[in-house]
C-alpha cells in the first residue's frame, strides 16, 4: 500500500505543480478578462444600467477587494445570503477564493461554504485554494488539520484526486482521532468523485477499521458501507472491537454500525431460530412429524457463537437511547438475529417511539406492521396504544388500522370491532372506508365474527355517505363470494338499495354479485337487469360490463324470462362507444347465442361463464414487506431502493469463528516477564466481555482498562502500524519461546546465505522471512510491497531534500528532515533495517558477522554474572529516532547519523553498541570512511571497518561500540575520509548506559532492599492524566532508560531493572502510582546515575504526548 | 447520505437551500409539491416520497417543511431524526423557528448546517458543541458585533468534540450555581361516550436546566423508582449505574437538556383529573343543533386544574355556533370548523359550561358523528404517576448548589368521544 503512496506523492507533486502554475496563467488571463467586463460596465453605465443583480455583484466584488476586513466580511455573508436563495453567485468566485486564508476565522468558514459550493462549476479557479489548505493540513492544530482536509476533500475537482488521496492517508495515520475520523468521511467524497480510486481507499479504510477511538468507528464504517460493502472479511478482526465500542461511538456512528453488524451476523452465525421459527405461528397438526424428525436431526441443540451472543448483549442497552433512529436500529437487529423468546424486549422501546413526531411515528408504525403479522403476540398487550386519535394524520391512521386488523384474534377481536364501529363513523371518509375494509379483513381471518360483521357491514349499506356504502358493497362481495349460500337475504337487501347507490364500483360490485348467485335470487336478478337495461347508456363502463355479464349469466340461467333483455342490452353495447365493451358483447354473443357458426365452444359457455370462483384472499399490505430489512429505506417504500444491501439468509453451517480473533501483540513482553499480567492471548476473550461491563463506569476517566483488553498491544492510539510492526520485530528478536528461537536461527542462517547475492535477491527474501515472522494474517507479498512502497517514499522524502533525482535502488537512509506526517514511514524503513537484517550486513559484508538479535538470544542463555536470579534481557523498547553526528555541510557532503541500539554489544561487555549512518550527499564518491585510531578521551572504541567506498547519494549503516565507562562523558574521535577528518562526538544519554534485567518480583525486593539509605533516591510528581495506565507508564520509563520490566502483582505499581553497562551495578526503578500523583524511587550504587535518571523520569512522566 | 436540504415554507415556496454534495436541483422539489397538493391536510403529506432517481423525506414543523434529499439507502429514522435535531438546534439559537427567524440568520443557518453534517453524515449534533463552534446571536451581540466588527464564531476551537464528554462544554462558569430540574407528566387518554377509560397512559419527561462550574458529577434518587417502565435517557446517563442501583448518575451538559423520558407502566390505574359532561346533539331535519358541554375536576390529589383549553372540530355541516361560556372565552372558526374554549382554571364550586346552539347547512342531512373533544391543562406541583424526586447529590466540585425541583402534569393527547 506504501507503494501507492510514494506514487501518489510524486504524482501530487506533479500534478500541484501544474495546478499552480496553471492557476497562475489563469489569475494573469483573469484580470484582462476584469479589465474588459470593467470596460463593458462603464460602457453600460454610460448607455444606462439594466442589470441591476450584476452591480449588486459588482458591490460585492468591491467590498471584497476592500482591504477592511468587516468590510469583506459584510459582503461574504450576503453572499451566503444568495447561496441560500439559491441565486447564482459563481461570478465572484475570483474575488472570494482570495480571502481563503484570512486571519479572520468566521470570513474564512464563509468563504469554504462558498468554494465547497462552487469549487466543482469553476474548477480551474479552484485550485487557486489548494495550497492553503495543503499548509494547513500540516498545522499543529488538530481541529485546522481536520478543517482543512474537510474542505479539500469537499471541493469536487477530478484534478486533486492525487493530492486529496495523499491527504487522507497521511490523515489516516494522524496523532488525532479527530482527523482520523475527517479521513474517515473523506474517503467517502474521495470515493464519489472518482470510483477508481476504490482499492487505494479499501487500504486506507483497513487502516480505520483497526482504530481503537469511538470517534473514528462510526464514520469509518459508514464509509466501508459507502465503498465496499461486500468486503466482509475486513471486518472479522474488529467485529468484537466493534461491539465492544459500540455503547460509547456517537449516536449516529451507532445506527449504521448496527446496520452493517446485521448484515455481518447474518452472515457469519447460524440460525438461532431453528427450532421455533420455522414453525412459528402458521405450523399445522401435519406437519408435527417431520418436526420429530427433525429434532432427530438436530441432535445437537443449538448454542449460540459467543460472538452472536456479545452483539446482542451490548446493543440492548442502546434500546434506551433517546435517538430514535438507534432504537430503530437496534430493534430490527434483534428482529433479525435474535432468537425467538428474547425478541419481545424491543416492543416496550418501539411503543414509546410512538409518542414522538408524526414522521418518526410513521415509520415506526410501518415497522411495528409488518412485526405483527409474523408475531402478534409481541404487540397484543400493547394494542390500545393504537388506538386511533381523531388528531393523527391519515396514513397514522391506516397504519394503525392496519396493524389492529394485525392484531386481532378471537380473544380480542369484539374489543377491536367495537373500537372500528367509532372509526367507521369518522369525518376522514378515506379513513372510515379502511376501516371497513379492515372489518372485512377481520371477517374473514376470524370466522367467528363473520356473521356479526357481515350484517354490520349491512347496516353501513344505509350509511349517508357513498364511499362508506361503496366501499361496504364492495366488502361485502368479497365476503359473500367466501361463503354464498346462506346470504341470499343479504343480496336480496343489496339489489333494493341498488337504485341509491351511485359509485359505479358497488354497483358493478352489486351486478356481479346479481349474476353469479343469480340462482339464490331468481325473482329479483331479472328485475335488476331490466332496470339496468333502461339506464344502460348513461352508466360506467364498468357498470356496463358487469350489466352484459349479468345479462349473459342471467340467459344461460333462466333465459325464457330475460331472453329478449339480454338481446337488448347486447345490441346497445355492439353500439357503445367503447371498444371494450362492444368486444366483451361480441364475444359473449358468440358465447352464449347459439347459431351455426359457432362451435363446440358455447355448449361449455355455462361451464365458462358459472364457473365456481375461488374467494380473494383478504391480506394485509405489509405481508411481503418483510423481504426487506427493517428499518430500510426499502422497507418503508416497498420497493429496493438504490444501493440496498440485501440481507443475506443465515448460513446452515456457520464459517470459521476463529477468523474473528484478534492475535495478542505485545510491545513488552519480554523475556519471559508477562508485563502487564493482562493480556495474555488465552485469556483475551473473556476480557472483552468483562471488560464492557466496566467500560462505562470508567469511561471518563479515561481508563486504560479498555485499551488493554480490546487488543492487548496498542502503545497507544497514536502509534500505527509501524509501531505493531515493531512490536513484532522487538518480539521476535526476544528469546522467549522456542519457536521463536527456530525461526530466529533460521533467518539467521538465511541471512549469512543471502549475503553473497545481489542486492535485489536479498530484498525479497528479506520480505519474505520478515513475513513469516509476522501474523500470519498478512501475506508476504503483502510486505514486500510494503517494503518496497516505504522505500519509494523515502525516495522522495531525499528527493525534496536535495532536489535531484534519484532512481538507484539502493536503500538509501533518508535524509534528516521531518514534517511530522512522513515520519511513520520513516520508521518503517529503518525498522526494516535494523531488526531483520541489518542493512550494516547487507552494505559492508565484513563489519558483523554475528547480528544483535542472535547474540541476544546467546546472552539470554548465559548467565549474568550479577546474581543467579537476574538474567539480561533484550531491550523493551528501541527508539527509532536517530541523532545528527556530522551535518553533511561540515562533512563536505558527508554526513552521519548515529543511534542507540540498545542491544549488547558485541565487541566488548562493557561497551554501548551504537549504529552509525553514513551517508553521501555530494555528487563524488567518498573513500575510505574510517573512525582515526587516536582517541581524544580516554573511551574505549570499538571501531567500524573502514568504508572503501561510498557513491554519490548512497549510504551505509554500521555498528561500533563504545565504552562510556558508565559516565555521560561525551566520547569525542576523529570520522576520516580519504582526504577530510572531522571530528565528532558522541553524547550518550543517562538512559542507554543501560542494560535490561528481568528477574522476579521477590528477587526485586530482596535487590531493593539491600539499596537502601543512600542508593537509594526518589522523588514524587503529578502525573498527567494520560499517563497513569500501566502502558503508558511502561511506555514513557523504558523510552528513556533502557530497563526491562519486572512483572508486578500490585496494579499501581510499575518496577524495571537494568545494569549499567560498564560496571554491570544494578539499577532498580519503581513507580508508584498514587493518584494522581507518582512516586519514583531508584536504588542503584551509582548514585550520580540515580538523580539523572531520576530528572529525565521526571519530565517524561509530567509530559504529555508520546 | 442527506445530499441537500430544502426549506419549504406554508406557502409552497423554498426559501433556503443547502447542498453538502454536488447541487441537486430545485426541480426535484416538485414532486414533493405534488404530493403537497394532493394532502388534504399539511399533515398528511407522507414522510417519504420516492421520485425517480431521489428520494425525499420530510418532516413538518413549526409550518415549515424540511424536505432533505437523499440519493441510495439510509435509514429513513435516521434522516428524520436528524432533521428533527436541526430544527431543535434553530429552535435553541433563535428561540422560535419561524421563516422569517431562519431569513433573518441565514448566514448563522448556514454555518450551523455547515457544521452538523459532513458529506451528509451528522458530525456535531450536540448542541453544547455548537454553541462552542457557533455563537448563538443576541442583542447585545448583534450590537457589540457591530461596534467591534468581531464575529459569531467562536474564537478557540471546540474541546467538546475531542473530549470523552463530549455533550459538556470545558471550563463552565458560574456565580450563582444552580441544578433545576422539571418533572413533567402527560396524560394520553381516550375517553369514550359513557365517560369510561378507553386507553390511558403516562408519559413523563425529566426536563433539566443545569448551570454549574467545572466538571460536577451529579446523582439523582428516586422515591419509587419501579413506577418507571420503559425509559430513555440522554447520553450522559450512565446506564450501567441505572440498571444495578436505580440511580441517574451523570455529568450533565451546560444549560437546558432532557435528561430522561419515561412511561409509566401500564398496569398502574392511570388517574384522571378531569370529567366531562357533554350533550351535543343534531335533529333530524332541522337547521339547529344543541351543544352542552360541562368540565369538572376528577382526581386531581387536591390541586387546582389549571390553564384549560377545550377544543373541538365540529362536523362540515355546522355554519355556526351560538354558545355561551359560564367563564372564559370561546372562539369558533367557520371556515375550518374549529371550535376553541379557553377555560383557564376549574372552580369546583363553580363548574364551568358552555351552552348554545348550533346552526346547520339548510338542508343538509344530519352529521352521522358527533366531534371529538380534546382537552388540554396543566395541574401544577404534582406528578400524577406518583414520582418522587428522592436526593440529588454533586461530586466532583467543592461548591454547594442551590437545586430545584418541580412537578407538572399535563394531558397529553386527551380525547373525550362524544
Amino acid at each position: 500500500m506504501n507503494g501507492g503512496l510514494g506514487s501518489l506523492r510524486l504524482e501530487a507533486v506533479g500534478v500541484m505543480r501544474n495546478a499552480l502554475v496553471s492557476a497562475e496563467n489563469l489569475q494573469l488571463t483573469l484580470k484582462s478578462d476584469f479589465s474588459s467586463e470593467e470596460q463593458a460596465l462603464t460602457n453600460k453605465h454610460s448607455s444606462g444600467d439594466e442589470e441591476k443583480p450584476r452591480r449588486g455583484n459588482e458591490d460585492l466584488k468591491e467590498m471584497l477587494e476592500s482591504s477592511k476586513e468587516s468590510l469583506k466580511l459584510e459582503a461574504m455573508k450576503r453572499i451566503v445570503g444568495l447561496i441560500a436563495k439559491g441565486k447564482n453567485a459563481s461570478e465572484l468566485f475570483p474575488a472570494v477564493v482570495k480571502n481563503v486564508a484570512s486571519k479572520n476565522i468566521e470570513l474564512k468558514k464563509l468563504v469554504y461554504v462558498y468554494l465547497v459550493r462552487y469549487a466543482e462549476e469553476q474548477q480551474d479557479l479552484a485550485l487557486l485554494s489548494i495550497s492553503t489548505f495543503q499548509r494547513a493540513l500540516k498545522d499543529p492544530n488538530q481541529l485546522i488539520r481536520a478543517s482543512a482536509l474537510r474542505v479539500l476533500s469537499s471541493i469536487r475537482v477530478p484534478i486533486i484526486v492525487p493530492i486529496m488521496m495523499l491527504s487522507i492517508k497521511e490523515a489516516s495515520t494522524d496523532l488525532s482521532p479527530y482527523v482520523r475520523k475527517t479521513a474517515a468521511h473523506a474517503i467517502q467524497k474521495l470515493y464519489s468523485l472518482d470510483p477508481d480510486q476504490k482499492e487505494h481507499l479499501i487500504e486506507v479504510i483497513e487502516k480505520l477499521l483497526k482504530d481503537k477511538s469511538t470517534l473514528v468507528a462510526g464514520s469509518v464504517v459508514m464509509a466501508f458501507e459507502e465503498v465496499c460493502p461486500d468486503r466482509i472479511d475486513l471486518i472479522h478482526k474488529n467485529y468484537r472491537k466493534l461491539c465492544n465500542l459500540l455503547v460509547d461511538v456517537e449516536e449516529w456512528g451507532q445506527v449504521v454500525i448496527i446496520h452493517m453488524l446485521t448484515r455481518y451476523a447474518r452472515t457469519q452465525f447460524v440460525s438461532p431460530w431453528r427450532e421455533d421459527a420455522v414453525f412459528d405461528e402458521n405450523s399445522e397438526k401435519a406437519f408435527y412429524d417431520s418436526e420429530e424428525e427433525r429434532r432427530v436431526e438436530q441432535s445437537k441443540p443449538y448454542i449460540m457463537d459467543p460472538d452472536h451472543r456479545l452483539l446482542l448483549r451490548n446493543t440492548k442497552p442502546l434500546l434506551q437511547s433517546r435517538n430514535t433512529a438507534v432504537v430503530m436500529a437496534v430493534s430490527q437487529l434483534y428482529w433479525h438475529l435474535a432468537p425467538t423468546h428474547e425478541l419481545s424486549i424491543i416492543t416496550k422501546s418501539l411503543v414509546r417511539l410512538l409518542r414522538s413526531h408524526r414522521e418518526v411515528q410513521y415509520i415506526v408504525l410501518q415497522n411495528i406492521a409488518t412485526m405483527s403479522i409474523q408475531r402478534k403476540g409481541m404487540f397484543e398487550p400493547f394494542m390500545k396504544s393504537f388506538y386511533v386519535r381523531s388528531t393523527d394524520a391519515t396514513h397514522i391512521k391506516t397504519l394503525k388500522l392496519e396493524i389492529l386488523t394485525n392484531l386481532a384474534n378471537e380473544a380480542n377481536i369484539s374489543t377491536i370491532l367495537r373500537e372500528f364501529q367509532t372509526y367507521v363513523k369518522s369525518q376522514d371518509k378515506a379513513f372510515a372506508a379502511a376501516t371497513i375494509q379492515a372489518i372485512g379483513r377481520c371477517a374473514t381471518n376470524i370466522s367467528e365474527v363473520t356473521d356479526t360483521c357481515l350484517n354490520g357491514l349491512v347496516l353501513l349499506l344505509s350509511n349517508r355517505d357513498e364511499t362508506v356504502v361503496a366501499e361496504s358493497v364492495v366488502v361485502i362481495k368479497k365476503l359473500l363470494q367466501t361463503q354464498p349460500s346462506q346470504h341470499s337475504d343479504i343480496i336480496k337487501h343489496m339489489a333494493k338499495l341498488f337504485d341509491n347507490i351511485t359509485v359505479s364500483m358497488a354497483r358493478a360490485s352489486i351486478l356481479w354479485l346479481m349474476g353469479e348467485y343469480c340462482e339464490h335470487v331468481p325473482k329479483i336478478a331479472p328485475d335488476v337487469l331490466r332496470k339496468m337495461a333502461k339506464t344502460f347508456t348513461s352508466e360506467e363502463d364498468i357498470v356496463k360490463l358487469q350489466t352484459v355479464n349479468l345479462a349473459a349469466k342471467l340467459y344461460l340461467t333462466n333465459s325464457k324470462q330475460t331472453k329478449l333483455l339480454t338481446q337488448y342490452i347486447l345490441n346497445l353495447g355492439k353500439y357503445d362507444q367503447s371498444y371494450d365493451i362492444r368486444d366483451r358483447t361480441r364475444f359473449i354473443r358468440q358465447l352464449i347465442v347459439p347459431n351455426e357458426k359457432s362451435g363446440a365452444l358455447s355448449k361449455y359457455a355455462r361451464r365458462i361463464l358459472m364457473a365456481p370462483k375461488p374467494a380473494p384472499v383478504l391480506q394485509s399490505a405489509f405481508k411481503d414487506r418483510d423481504r426487506f430489512q427493517l428499518g430500510t429505506l426499502s422497507h418503508s417504500l416497498n420497493s429496493q431502493a438504490n444501493g440496498y444491501l440485501e440481507l443475506s439468509d443465515w448460513p446452515a453451517v456457520a464459517p470459521d469463528q476463529s477468523v474473528r480473533i484478534v492475535e495478542v501483540v505485545e510491545p513488552v513482553k519480554e523475556a519471559g516477564a508477562p508485563v502487564f499480567g493482562k493480556s495474555k492471548p488465552g485469556k483475551s476473550d473473556e476480557k472483552f466481555y468483562s471488560d464492557s461491563e466496566e467500560e462505562e463506569e470508567e469511561e471518563e476517566e479515561g481508563s486504560s482498562s479498555e485499551d488493554s483488553s480490546s487488543s492487548s498491544s496498542e502503545e497507544s492510539e497514536s502509534e500505527s502500524e509501524s509501531e505493531e510492526n515493531s512490536d513484532d520485530s522487538n518480539k521476535s528478536s526476544s528469546s522467549q519461546s522456542d519457536s521463536e528461537k527456530k525461526k530466529k536461527t533460521l533467518k539467521n542462517k538465511k541471512l549469512q546465505q543471502q549475503k553473497p547475492d545481489s542486492k535485489d535477491r536479498k530484498q525479497k527474501n528479506g520480505s519474505a522471512v520478515k513475513g513469516e515472522s509476522r501474523s500470519e494474517s498478512e501475506s508476504a507479498s503483502e510486505s514486500s510491497s510494503s517494503e518496497s512502497s516505504s522505500e519509494s517514499g523515502s525516495e522522495l522524502d531525499s528527493d525534496s531534500d536535495s532536489g535531484t533525482d534519484q532512481k538507484k535502488n539502493t536503500r538509501s537512509k533518508p535524509v534528516q528532515s521531518k514534517p511530522v506526517t512522513t515520519q511513520v514511514e520513516k520508521k518503517e524503513v529503518s525498522l526494516l533495517d535494523l531488526d531483520d537484517f541489518s542493512p550494516a550486513a547487507v552494505t559492508t559484508p565484513k563489519s558483523s558477522i554475528l547480528s544483535p538479535s542472535l547474540l541476544s538470544d546467546l546472552q539470554g542463555l548465559s548467565i549474568s554474572p550479577t546474581a543467579s536470579a537476574l538474567q539480561a534481557s533484550s531491550p523493551v523498547f528501541v527508539p527509532e529516532t536517530s541523532r545528527e553526528l556530522l551535518h553533511r555541510m561540515t562533512g563536505k557532503g558527508l554526513s552521519a547519523q548515529y543511534r542507540f541500539t540498545r542491544q549488547p554489544c558485541i565487541y566488548g561487555n562493557s561497551m554501548v553498541s551504537l549504529q552509525l549512518t553514513l551517508s553521501n550527499s555530494s555528487d563524488q564518491a567518498l573513500e575510505n570512511i574510517h573512525i582515526s585510531e587516536k582517541s581524544s578521551t580516554g573511551q574505549n572504541i570499538h571501531r567500524f571497518n573502514a568504508i572503501e567506498r561510498l557513491e554519490p547519494q548512497a549510504s551505509v549503516t554500521v555498528s561500533m561500540g563504545v565504552d562510556f565507562n558508565d559516565s555521560t562523558q561525551a566520547a569525542n574521535f576523529q570520522l576520516c575520509t580519504k582526504e577530510d577528518e572531522f571530528s565528532v562526538s558522541i553524547q550518550p544519554a543517562v538512559g542507554e548506559l543501560l542494560l535490561p534485567i528481568t528477574m522476579s518480583e521477590a528477587d526485586f525486593t530482596k535487590e531493593q532492599s539491600k539499596l537502601v539509605g543512600m542508593n537509594e533516591s526518589s522523588a514524587t510528581i503529578t502525573m498527567t492524566p494520560e499517563n497513569v495506565s500501566s502502558q503508558s507508564v511502561n511506555r514513557k520509563v523504558v523510552s528513556v532508560a533502557n530497563l526491562g520490566v519486572i512483572p508486578s502483582s500490585q496494579e499501581n505499581i510499575h518496577r524495571f531493572a537494568g545494569k549499567t553497562v560498564s560496571s554491570g551495578c544494578l539499577v532498580l526503578v519503581s513507580v508508584a502510582l498514587k493518584d494522581p500523583d507518582a512516586v519514583i524511587t531508584i536504588n542503584t550504587e551509582n548514585t550520580v546515575m540515580a538523580s539523572m535518571l531520576l530528572r529525565q523520569f521526571k519530565t517524561a512522566l509530567t509530559n504529555s504526548g508520546p | 447520505m442527506i445530499h441537500s436540504l430544502f426549506l419549504v415554507n406554508a406557502s409552497g415556496d423554498i426559501f433556503l437551500e443547502k447542498h453538502w454534495k454536488s447541487v441537486v436541483s430545485r426541480s426535484v422539489c416538485d414532486y414533493f409539491f405534488e404530493a403537497l397538493e394532493r394532502a388534504t391536510e399539511p399533515e398528511n403529506v407522507p414522510p417519504v416520497i420516492p421520485t425517480p432517481h431521489h428520494y425525499l423525506i420530510n418532516v413538518l414543523r413549526h409550518r415549515i417543511y424540511f424536505v432533505a434529499v437523499i440519493q441510495s439507502e439510509v435509514p429513513p429514522l435516521f434522516v428524520i431524526e436528524f432533521l428533527h435535531r436541526v430544527v431543535d438546534t434553530f429552535q435553541d439559537y433563535f428561540g422560535v423557528c419561524t421563516e422569517a427567524a431562519i431569513k433573518d440568520n441565514v448566514v448563522v443557518v448556514y454555518e450551523l448546517l455547515e457544521e452538523m453534517l459532513d458529506n451528509g453524515f451528522p458530525l456535531a449534533t450536540e448542541s453544547n458543541i455548537l454553541k462552542e463552534l457557533i455563537k448563538p446571536p443576541t442583542i447585545l451581540r448583534t450590537v457589540v458585533n457591530t461596534i467591534t466588527g468581531s464575529t459569531n464564531v467562536g474564537e478557540q476551537l471546540p474541546t467538546g468534540q475531542l473530549s470523552v464528554v463530549p455533550w459538556r462544554r470545558t471550563g463552565v462558569k458560574y456565580t450563582n450555581n444552580e441544578a433545576y430540574f422539571d418533572v413533567i407528566e402527560e396524560i394520553d387518554a381516550i375517553i369514550d361516550k359513557s365517560g369510561s377509560t378507553i386507553t390511558a397512559e403516562i408519559q413523563g419527561v425529566i426536563d433539566a436546566c443545569v448551570k454549574l462550574t467545572g466538571m460536577p458529577d451529579l446523582t439523582l434518587s428516586f422515591m419509587n423508582p419501579r413506577l418507571l417502565d420503559d425509559v430513555s435517557f440522554h447520553p450522559c446517563v450512565r446506564f450501567k449505574r441505572w440498571e444495578a442501583e436505580r440511580i441517574l448518575s451523570f455529568i450533565p451538559p451546560d444549560g437546558n437538556f432532557r435528561l430522561l423520558s419515561y412511561h409509566v407502566s401500564s398496569q398502574n390505574l392511570v388517574a384522571i383529573p378531569v370529567y366531562v359532561k357533554h350533550n351535543i346533539s343534531f335533529r333530524e331535519g332541522s337547521s339547529q343543533g344543541r351543544f352542552e358541554l360541562t368540565l369538572g375536576p376528577k382526581q386531581t390529589m387536591g390541586k387546582a386544574v389549571e390553564s384549560v383549553l377545550v377544543s373541538s372540530q365540529l362536523p362540515r355541516g355546522v355554519l355556526n355556533a351560538n354558545l355561551n361560556p359560564s367563564q372564559g372565552t370561546y372562539t369558533f372558526d367557520p371556515v375550518t370548523k374549529l371550535l376553541s374554549w379557553d377555560v383557564g382554571k376549574i372552580n369546583p364550586q363553580k363548574l364551568p359550561s358552555l351552552k348554545g346552539s348550533m346552526s346547520l347547512q339548510a338542508g343538509a342531512s344530519k352529521p352521522d358523528e358527533n366531534p371529538t373533544i380534546n382537552i388540554q391543562f396543566k395541574i401544577q406541583q404534582l406528578a400524577i404517576s406518583g414520582l418522587k424526586v428522592n436526593r440529588l447529590d454533586m461530586y466532583g466540585e467543592k461548591y454547594k448548589p442551590f437545586k430545584g425541583i418541580k412537578y407538572m402534569t399535563k394531558a397529553g393527547k386527551f380525547q373525550v368521544r362524544t
